[in-house]
């Protein structure tokens, strides 16, 4: 090859770099084989302490069975390894299983309009927050304070930029939902999100009432797994409606690769942030699907897009795709029931324990918070030495912040647990969270009697 | 393929009463919901989801899965996106329940191995680019702009730049680099190409001022040049009390070569799912870690990595007061970062030098074998790409598009078209250095036989693809009559 470019070494190649910043290699251990490699790694991953049935940690993350099926049909090469469908002669696999998840949020979140995926939960918030921007024109945002503490910051970064303003929507300290007593006028959004940080679930129609009353769009932050249980957001007059859908499909993966979502209606579709994929057909009339309404995004419009955002989370988005299809309907329904149920009994088990009990009375579906007669993060560290996570203490969660706790003030912030069970925990397993906790408790009572 | 492969909607599919998988019973003693969920509005009309067995499920998306092409049976010469070989063991290793399995709010000393993986690939990456700190949280490019492009705005508040409104940005530029300017609340200047297509010193000075915050600049750029000025860029950019901004999808090009921070760039944007073999997953999830120099760490988001002074053991730091905050969830899309660390264990510093090595010369066999044939508005020696302009008036009209579908004929995936802009009928080229000679001169000789159909008969290809699944699709009629989902009544 070197001849064809009348070339002596590869070293000529790289004349255009000034001599100044010819680098002499990099400062990095040599190759390894690849069983070196694995071997490398598999040692890194044998220091951590994967999740299992044993394990109740939630706060916007949540351990679910990924179905064999979808592990398998995901790690295909051709979906793995394929490009943007920008082409899409060669590209319908993926322009079709992206139609596919669309018309699945949709039908989950109850709204006309969805795209191809947003990276996360969160940031598909703020994107959220500036599409209400650009709807209203307006450039304020009421966030409720049962919005997760992560999201509420990163919608605070992404709104630096253009300088939204946006203030703190307080709850109710009953039940933990949202109050919204006189929202200004003119913002741009309210945002709440179901269930909230808290497990609580929300009644969104007052919320819509008063959004829609002084002009504003409500945006809803939904966990779609308890969509096929309670009632879509999109019947109860949210405008937009957000998430991220880890829960089908995906493992945790510490936080990341997850799957941002955004639904809306139709008359709004125009200012959608990201790729969407429409129906259209090809020269010989037959159906066919491309990426479509390109004029919003960053390669057409540059600076004036929707958004910057370029990669999304397509392999991701399949993989929930897949794992809704397989569930349909009725088993949507019953994972979400079967959730529910043993989050409740857990809840019912756990607060018959002494000095135990639910930090507010707001219906919740299967995540809970608990206030609990010592430290959570004591409990937690105690709980893991008999094998069992129980929870995330809120003193662990990044970005939280004590004045938005509901009866802030009536609380001590470092007494409360936030508690998900999922078709993950085995029966056998909320049976030993009890049995540990009432342990643990005793434990406590009596290291304390003896300090005294 | 053929187009007998084309399949319904899995919603099409839908039969009454069946499913693809069990959910376990509850396994508690069960209390009625409407008890369970007091003055909830309980769910009467059920989503639409399909009901379809898991053969059916299987049968469907792997169907799907065989109408695209794809890094692993398919040649991508494609500019600016780098699409090389993904190495099957990186699957494997994400894949380990010690970090698939891991919750990101787990008690640090249960996630010590994937906080080491992270500190260990920060530190292989700064490396790489010569910089002092990087954060691994973005999940993409676009989302690594942003955040630097915010952190040079919280710089300019801290050292009285509250007047710098603007960014400028070269026209060969990514659109997300005006975007995540703009985003940001910035004005954008877009900068006129040279001549010799770089930027031109001149005109940059003319363009500086106290309301410049940030140039952002790709090197080599979308044309596949190296910018030979470089120092004295960076050097002008920070005398007008501006900083640079580098974006990093052209990295494949100056592994071990040149590195950014020496260059003079203050922020550094990389693509894993570029220059580090991540899969592309048919448009994301990617990861857009970003680097920067002493004076902007304190604003890099939260959190960063570090480790326990006095025990040594890693830790997630939020106390960091100047933050810019946080873009996303947790702490990245980890599955991205394992598979990246993994390659750059594989390659190590001397692998490294010799893909870069690898990629520019195979760009410039290319470039060099297709010049006899095709116009090179930019006729010398490139980097990892380059590009040709596919408008030729012995071509007959053919445009850069037809060329582009013609090729999926061949096989091959079609090279990004019409970018950069300032190249009429653009074609931007890069093999990668995961591509051996015979696919190489297999792609020349498509090219060749193409044009010569070019200039025979422009009609049939106007006409092309023919050979894949479905024929030229129509995306105009698609956006003037948007159709974004099925629905039962058509």
């Amino acid at each position: 090859m070197l001849d064809v470019l009348g070339l002596p070494t590869v070293d000529e190649l790289f004349a255009p770099i000034p001599d100044p910043l010819l680098h002499a290699g990099l400062d990095l251990p040599p190759g390894l084989s690849e069983s070196e490699t694995r071997a490398y790694v598999e040692a890194l991953a044998a220091l951590d302490r994967p999740s299992g049935p044993f394990s109740f940690l939630g706060a916007g993350h949540y351990q679910h069975d990924v179905p064999a099926a979808v592990r398998g049909l995901v790690a295909r090469g051709e979906f793995s390894t394929a490009y943007t469908p920008y082409q899409a002669e060669v590209s319908q696999g993926t322009l079709q299983h992206i139609f596919e998840f669309q018309t699945t949020i949709c039908e989950l979140t109850g709204m006309e309009s969805a795209n191809a995926s947003l990276y996360d939960g969160p940031s598909a918030v703020a994107e959220a927050v500036f599409m209400a921007a650009r709807l209203t024109g307006r450039h304020g945002c009421l966030l409720s304070a049962g919005i997760h503490p992560q999201t509420r910051r990163v919608v605070h970064t992404y709104a630096s930029g253009p300088g939204i303003t946006i203030a703190d929507g307080p709850l109710d300290p009953g039940s933990a939902t949202t109050i919204l007593p006189s929202p200004e006028q003119g913002i741009a959004a309210v945002v709440v999100q179901q269930p909230n940080f808290y497990g609580v679930i929300e009644d969104l129609e007052p919320l819509a009432h008063s959004a829609h009353a002084v002009g504003a769009i409500l945006v809803v932050a939904v966990d779609p797994l308890v969509l096929g249980v309670i009632e879509a957001p999109g019947a109860m007059g949210a405008d937009i409606v957000v998430g991220d859908a880890q829960a089908f499909g995906n493992p945790m993966s510490f936080g990341g690769p997850s799957v941002g979502f955004l639904a809306c209606r139709t008359e709004h579709v125009r200012q959608i942030p990201g790729r969407i994929v429409g129906q259209t057909v090809d020269s010989l009339g037959s159906r066919s699907y491309t990426l479509t309404l390109q004029t919003r995004e960053q390669h057409i419009r540059r600076a004036r897009a929707t958004s910057n955002i370029c990669s999304n989370q397509a392999l991701s988005a399949l993989a929930a795709t897949i794992h809704l299809a397989l569930l349909g309907p009725s088993g949507l329904r019953r994972l979400g029931e079967v959730c529910l149920q043993r989050a409740h009994h857990l809840q019912r088990e756990l607060c018959a324990l002494p000095g135990v009990r639910l930090l507010v009375d707001g219906p919740f579906f299967y995540e809970f918070a608990l206030s609990l007669p010592l430290s959570a993060a004591d409990f937690a560290r105690r709980m893991r030495q008999r094998d069992v996570d129980p929870g995330v203490p809120l003193s662990r969660v990044p970005d939280f912040v004590g004045a938005l706790l509901p009866a802030a003030g009536n609380i001590d912030p470092q007494s409360v647990l936030l508690v998900a069970a999922t078709e993950s925990n085995t029966p056998e397993a909320l049976e030993r969270y009890v049995i540990e906790a009432r342990g643990v408790l005793e434990e406590a009572r009596t290291a304390l009697a003896e300090t005294a | 393929m053929n187009r007998s492969l084309l399949e319904p909607l899995i919603f099409e599919q839908s039969r009454p009463e069946h499913a693809g998988m069990d959910v376990p019973r509850a396994g508690v003693p069960e209390v009625p919901v409407r008890t369970l969920l007091p003055g909830v509005r309980t769910r009467t009309d059920p989503p639409r989801l399909p009901e379809v067995s898991e053969s059916r499920v299987v049968r469907h998306y792997t169907r799907l899965s065989q109408l695209n092409y794809s890094v692993d049976s398919q040649f991508y010469p494609l500019g600016s996106c780098t699409m090389k070989y993904n190495p099957r063991l990186n699957e494997e290793l994400a894949a380990l329940p010690g970090f698939a399995q891991l919750h990101p709010l787990q008690d640090e000393a249960d996630t010590q191995g994937v906080l080491r993986l992270m500190s260990e690939l920060e530190r292989a990456l700064l490396e790489i680019t010569g910089m002092d700190r990087m954060t691994l949280q973005p999940a993409a490019g676009a989302q690594g702009e942003l955040t630097g492009v915010l952190m040079i705005k919280a710089f300019h508040r801290d050292h009285s730049g509250e007047g710098r409104d603007t960014v400028i940005v070269p026209d060969s530029a990514h659109g997300t680099n005006l975007a995540s300017a703009a985003m940001a609340g910035y004005e954008v200047i877009e900068l006129p190409s040279s001549p010799k297509g770089l930027i031109d010193l001149g005109t940059l000075r003319a363009n500086l001022s106290e309301r410049v915050a940030a140039l952002m600049l790709t090197n080599p750029n979308t044309l596949g040049l190296f910018e030979e000025d470089i120092l004295e860029i960076s050097r002008a950019v920070h005398e007008a009390g501006a900083l640079c901004y580098y974006d990093g999808a052209n990295l494949n090009a100056i592994l071990g070569k040149a590195r950014p921070g020496d260059m003079g760039m203050d922020v550094v944007h990389l693509n894993l799912h570029k220059t580090f073999s991540t899969p592309h997953g048919g448009g994301g999830p990617g990861a857009g870690p970003v680097a920067v120099r002493a004076l902007l760490e304190p604003y890099l988001p939260v959190p960063l990595v570090g480790r326990s002074p006095t025990d040594g053991s890693y830790r997630l730091e939020y106390d960091r007061p100047l933050t810019v905050g946080r873009l996303k969830g947790a702490h990245g899309n980890i599955g991205v970062l394992v598979r990246a660390f993994a390659y750059l264990l594989r390659m190590g510093g001397d692998g490294l030098s010799r893909v870069s090595e690898d990629a520019v010369l195979n760009a410039n066999y290319l470039r060099s074998r297709l010049r006899a044939r095709y116009h090179l508005p930019f006729d010398r020696p490139c980097m990892h790409e380059f590009v040709l302009s596919a408008a030729s008036p012995s071509r007959k009209g053919v445009t850069a598009l037809d060329v582009a579908k013609r090729l999926l004929d061949f096989g091959i995936h079609a090279p990004t078209v019409y970018f950069p802009l300032i190249v009429p009928e653009a074609m931007m080229i890069e093999p990668t250095e995961t591509e051996d000679l015979a696919t190489l001169d297999a792609f020349v000789a498509a090219m060749e036989q193409i044009d010569d159909e070019a200039r025979k008969d422009p009609e049939m290809l106007r006409g092309a693809p023919y050979t894949t699944p479905v024929r030229r699709v129509d995306e105009a009629g698609a956006a003037r009559h948007p159709t974004l989902r099925w629905s039962a009544t058509g």
